[in-house]
């Protein structure tokens, strides 16, 4: 059951992503790009997305188990800290080089671009370097 | 800075929007988690049983989205104007990034902005600040 929800929820988040325009590396570089012609689209899709996700998170935050009886996962990280903000510069700085983040990278990869594919096979790269790298920081933990 | 109004689809957006965010509500009611891609996809390359399934469904979901979209309209065209080694660079960065930080556009601006979380909150401050920073100089300042 959970891995139909799974793909049903991946399935609707990337419908979401082709019709919100976000899928589209183009105008997400013309919303980034604030000194051009910019494009305030995006800014309505993330007050779109919030609003309607905002209800069902903060409602889920009081259960301890999902409708389907998963045990509540949602993040109990609090703290900002030097990695959550270097980690989050960072990935500003790939997403304003191609206009790609991770969501619409997979979305891409079903419009089976070689462009896309490209990007996709660098991104699970860098994801491996930093597995790399903690592993080898907490070998106990990791 | 000038507004692109004839580039501008304040529906769309809005209505897109509205589906991520269905999405997102779907998989935390359901599964009782948070809709974080690169959290998802960085979590397969750390095995663990029974926990890589409903990563994979819900990757697969994604990538199934374009195919399932042309069964009832035309697809939308996408345009990526970045060179090879300029996706590769950017998506080296994007996945060292995101998994250092812990989060990217879903996990923590559209879900941590949701639960009003001031770590997902300053996260997205940060990345949208470097995203702008980053167009503005490879644009106006490089002219790439």
């Amino acid at each position: 059951m959970y891995t139909v929800a799974s793909f049903l929820a991946g399935l609707v988040f990337g419908l979401g992503l082709i019709v919100a325009g976000m899928a589209n590396p183009a105008k997400v570089l013309a919303f980034l790009d604030l000194a051009g012609a910019w494009d305030p689209s995006l800014a309505l899709v993330m007050a779109g997305a919030i609003a309607v996700g905002a209800g069902a998170l903060l409602l889920m935050r009081k259960r301890t188990r999902s409708l389907l009886g998963a045990p509540m996962r949602l993040p109990s990280a609090r703290n900002i800290d030097r990695r959550v903000v270097v980690g989050s510069l960072l990935f500003g700085v790939g997403w304003g080089l191609a206009g790609i983040c991770p969501g619409p990278a997979l979305v891409l990869v079903g419009y089976a671009l070689p462009k896309g594919l490209v990007f996709f096979a660098a991104m699970l790269a860098g994801m491996g370097v930093f597995e790399f790298i903690e592993r080898k920081r907490e070998p106990a933990t990791a | 800075m000038s507004i692109a109004w004839d580039a501008f689809t304040p529906a769309s957006a809005l209505i897109g929007g509205s589906i991520i965010g269905v999405a997102a509500a779907l998989f935390a009611v359901l599964n009782g988690r948070i809709a974080g891609i690169s959290g998802i996809v960085g979590g397969l390359l750390r095995p663990q049983a029974g926990d890589l399934s409903w990563r994979i469904a819900f990757v697969a979901g994604l990538v199934a989205a374009p195919l399932a979209y042309s069964l009832f309209a035309v697809l939308p065209e996408v345009q990526i104007d970045a060179g090879y080694a300029m996706l590769v660079a950017a998506g080296l960065i994007v996945g060292v990034g995101t998994r250092y930080g812990a989060g990217c556009t879903s996990g923590h601006g559209v879900c941590g902005i949701s639960r009003m979380s001031p770590r997902s909150i300053v996260a997205t401050l940060a990345f949208m600040g470097t995203g702008f920073a980053t167009v503005f100089a490879t644009r106006h300042l490089l002219g790439l």
